[in-house]
């Protein structure tokens, strides 16, 4: 068993996604720099170790580049913008005098510790966040991903997959078509340049979608199972039921005035309903999953650290070790218990199983010398 | 199989049905072509058949069209899907997924089959059509043979009975299509599955035919289309557009036609004796006219991709070259190169000297002077059209060219004539469309005309007055360049060949030493008249009509 564990194989996306939404709820629970920075560090050593080589794994550097910007952005604009002027004073730039209108704002002034601080713990929490999105989706196919939504929202999942590999052509297309323009000779008139682009841009796009669409068509996308109309009475009654209970619920849990009754219980009770209707309209879609992945004992390990994270830290309630004051300026303390939880969160790069390495593929020439040797000599 | 029982069919706001009164019947396990000239209904006929005519585009259908039983009246496409497999022409068009296995998987998935089903025949798929390699590239980096046998391998994995494959050759080089087609002929044999194909170039698919349908609208009349069907002698024999090998057995009357070149050259020992020593009269005066373009070491990159390496070119006034080779070979890179918009990593380009000299670099030229020296009809000629009107259009193009008013509407009248100038552009037949993007392109009357795949689409009357039209342009003293990977339409129109392969220059010379030296280029006719290099029917004709006609009469 525990061979057959280790053997190379990829794991079940809905795993991988589950362990990092975990890991982002424990980050949005804290300010602590020391553990939003082991939340970063956690997830870059999951994915170092387990991510595997496709091309849309690629991608984990750029979050990590995208957080560090949106980390020195909101330090370098609260640095311009810093609104207090009470604290330790770093610096001070020169003040930029603003009109009346825009009173309460400051461009400029005295720069303090607390200001900077802020927006630094503020700036990591958001980048560990894309962080932890960045890690789920080089560690599973966010494709594999959809195919494991409810059957009822198939269908919606096919569209976003479909939509995200046009936007590419699209551009393709508009080269190809100024290209041409360009053939014409640069007289296209100033009235007519929008139109001579957009027009045959958008008809090959629409063209494209028409022949996709009849392909799809033409391979059984978007049939329907036999239900008995009792079957879709009741759907459609539990799916609206839910989502007016769902309303009914949000409205009162955030209305304080409207009875208790009227909150969590009602909310609840939608929630249930439109589960049901899903559930429901997904028997009305009968499709299967190619080579789908086996839910084992490695998958609960890596979706249990994730989720072992988030409780952690949820129930740890908000002390002063989750969140360190600034008023006055203490260190962060790394508390026991969060960064344990955090360091388990790690163990999926030991647990899960390793990737496959695919051997880089023999670029396979066509086989055209080959053939035309044959025919060659059968017409000698 | 698959009958069509007193079928016609009107699409909305058309006047007249495209099919009307059609009985059919193709049985189970023929592989059955659809011929016919561009616009007859071909593809209509092979829309009905999983029911993608009339449930998705609209019209009205009288009588019906039953697959093995199966009304397709009241069975949406996605209900044949398990019945009916559809191969397109292009066959990126209907990828839905992104590697090669998930494609062959996708239609199984849809049907709920079992993952375990699904794992064998996708293994199976991957073997019948030799795509085991393939498994796991991403479906984008295919090139188009491989791209259109995953088409037919994501039909097949579904077990259709059926396949109905729309023109699956004509964006293909001819050694894609062979591939295409020999893994075509393999289903049928090993399967025992129905093919019905629509396929423009009859001397590819002829011989495997069991059976064809022609198509043909009575001339002269807008009267209904008239179907005709049985075995492909016979039909060949009486239809209007036949593939070279059949009209070279009516030539020397060969009753019933060959279809293959193997039967052909085993019937042609007296015509090939008849024709011993008649070297076939050298095509048109080569190299006769000044050099309108001079390319020197021109190259080409896309990124890390070398496209085009050194390739060293003359074009002379009154000649028609031919660029050939592989899908991928760098023809069209070197054609933008040359005309001078494109992309040139290196080398030098002249256009328009008298000769040995001078002549200018189409690069630094502006656009406006650039086209009046040399002109280029891309590969979607759509692109270049974006007025509301054909007249519009021609306007444009004289204004744009400093042409006299009404030039380009001449030239388009010369190459399909009968066009309503009123119509919109995007409602022209793929024909008439690249027909009004060459005559915008050729308003200028520029020295060098280069025509990138110019044949792709086109039925054989559209291909011959396209081919009388260049050599035209040419006899005026234009030097013309054309892509194509029609071997047929090269063997007619050009003089010279040029080959490409992995963006080198291997071969320059005269067509007929080049087309007939290579068996992947060789015209039907030189295969079967080989070792005398004959080219098309038309100069065996005229070969024959010069000998002494008892010596013609010999040739039966």
């Amino acid at each position: 068993m525990s061979r057959a564990r280790r053997l190379p194989r990829p794991l079940h996306p809905v795993a991988w996604w589950v362990w990092a939404l975990g890991l982002a709820v424990a980050a949005s629970r804290t300010t602590n720099p020391l553990l939003t920075g082991l939340v970063i560090a956690v997830a870059a050593v999951v994915v170092a170790r387990r991510r595997p080589d496709a091309p849309w794994a690629a991608g984990f550097r750029m979050f990590l580049v995208l957080g560090l910007t949106v980390v020195a952005i909101r330090v370098v604009l609260r640095a311009l913008l810093d609104g207090s002027a009470d604290g330790h004073v770093l610096f001070t730039l020169p003040e930029v005098p603003l009109p009346e209108a825009a009173a309460g704002i400051r461009l400029g002034g005295p720069v303090t510790a607390e200001g900077l601080l802020a927006a630094l713990y503020d700036g990591l929490r958001l980048a560990a966040l894309i962080v932890c999105f960045g890690a789920a989706s080089s560690l599973a196919d966010p494709k594999r991903l959809l195919k494991h939504l409810p059957g009822a929202l198939h269908e919606l999942g096919v569209a976003a997959t479909v939509a995200v590999a046009v936007a590419p052509q699209v551009v393709v297309s508009a080269g190809r078509v100024r290209r041409a323009h360009r053939l014409r000779g640069a007289t296209v008139h100033r009235r007519h340049v929008l139109r001579a682009l957009a027009f045959p841009v958008l008809e090959d796009a629409l063209e494209r979608s028409v022949a996709l669409a009849a392909a799809m068509d033409a391979r059984g996308y978007g049939r329907r199972a036999a239900v008995p109309a009792s079957w879709r009475r009741a759907t459609a009654v539990c799916t609206l039921a839910g989502l007016a209970g769902i309303c009914v619920g949000t409205y009162g849990t955030l209305d304080a005035t409207a009875p208790r009754a009227l909150g969590l219980p009602v909310l609840a009770a939608g929630a249930a309903l439109a589960a049901a209707g899903l559930l429901l309209a997904g028997r009305r879609v009968r499709r299967s999953i190619y080579r789908p992945e086996p839910w084992l004992a490695p998958e609960w390990g890596v979706a249990a650290c994730g989720v072992l994270a988030a409780a952690v830290l949820v129930t740890s309630g908000a002390t002063d070790a989750l969140h360190p004051p600034l008023q006055p300026l203490t260190w962060p303390s790394l508390p026991p218990g969060p960064t344990v939880a955090l360091l388990v969160a790690a163990a999926p790069g030991w647990i899960a199983p390793p990737p496959e390495r695919t051997p880089a593929p023999a670029d396979t020439a066509p086989a055209t010398p080959a053939g035309r040797r044959a025919r060659e000599v059968a017409a000698a | 199989m698959i009958r069509y029982e007193r079928v016609s069919l009107t699409y909305p706001g058309a006047p007249a049905p495209v099919l009307a009164g059609v009985d059919l019947e193709v049985p189970e396990g023929e592989l059955c072509v659809v011929v016919g000239p561009t616009g007859c209904g071909k593809s209509t006929l092979l829309g009905l058949v999983n029911g993608h005519v009339p449930h998705f585009t609209g019209g009205d259908l009288a009588g019906c069209v039953r697959v093995a039983g199966r009304d397709t009246r009241t069975h949406p496409p996605r209900e044949l899907a398990e019945l009916v497999g559809v191969v397109r022409q292009d066959p990126a068009s209907g990828f839905v997924t992104e590697t090669v296995e998930e494609e062959l998987a996708y239609g199984m998935e849809l049907r709920a089959v079992p993952p375990a089903v699904m794992r064998t025949r996708v293994e199976e798929t991957l073997d019948l059509l030799g795509l085991a390699d393939l498994r796991s590239r991403p479906l984008r980096t295919l090139s188009g043979g491989q791209a259109q046998r995953v088409a037919i391998g994501a039909a097949l994995t579904a077990r259709p009975r059926v396949l109905v494959c729309d023109e699956p050759t004509s964006a293909l080089d001819p050694t894609a299509a062979e591939e295409v087609l020999a893994a075509l002929t393999r289903l049928v044999d090993d399967l025992g599955l129905t093919v019905l194909v629509a396929e423009h170039r009859l001397e590819r698919v002829a011989q495997y035919a069991d059976a064809v349908v022609a198509l043909a609208r009575p001339a002269g009349a807008p009267g209904p289309v008239r179907v005709e069907h049985g075995p492909p002698g016979p039909v060949l024999a009486a239809a209007a557009h036949v593939p070279p090998v059949v009209e070279l057995a009516r030539l020397a009357g060969w009753e019933p036609p060959p279809l293959s070149v193997r039967d052909a050259r085993r019937r042609a020992g007296p015509l090939r004796t008849a024709l011993a020593g008649r070297a076939p009269r050298a095509a048109a005066a080569a190299a006769a006219g000044p050099a309108r373009l001079i390319a020197t070491g021109v190259t080409v990159r896309h990124g890390h991709v070398v496209a085009v390496r050194g390739a060293d070119l003359r074009l002379h006034a009154g000649e028609v070259v031919a660029l050939m080779g592989r899908n991928g070979s760098g023809k069209s890179s070197l054609l933008w190169a040359l005309q001078g918009s494109g992309p040139r990593a290196a080398g030098d380009v002249r256009v328009g000297g008298d000769g040995r000299a001078g002549g200018a670099d189409p690069a630094r030229l502006d656009p406006v002077a650039r086209r009046r020296v040399v002109t280029l009809v891309p590969q979607h000629p759509a692109d270049l059209l974006y007025l509301d009107s054909v007249a519009a259009e021609c306007t444009r193009a004289d204004a744009d060219a400093g042409a006299a008013p009404g030039t380009a509407a001449a030239i388009l009248d010369r190459l399909a004539p009968g066009i309503d100038p009123h119509h919109h552009p995007r409602d022209l037949s793929e024909g008439q469309r690249l027909a009004l993007a060459i005559a915008v392109q050729l308003a200028g009357a520029p020295g060098v005309v280069l025509l990138d795949e110019p044949t792709r689409g086109l039925d054989y009357g559209a291909k011959s007055r396209l081919g009388a039209v260049v050599r035209e342009l040419a006899a005026d003293g234009a030097a013309v360049l054309v892509a194509t990977h029609d071997v047929e339409f090269a063997a007619r129109t050009v003089g010279r060949v040029v080959v490409m392969a992995g963006g080198e220059i291997v071969a320059d010379g005269q067509a007929r030493a080049i087309l007939c030296g290579s068996p992947a280029f060789a015209p039907q006719v030189a295969k079967v008249l080989d070792p005398e290099p004959w080219l098309h029917v038309g100069e065996v004709a005229a070969a024959l009509a010069t000998a002494a006609p008892a010596e013609g009469a010999g040739a039966r």
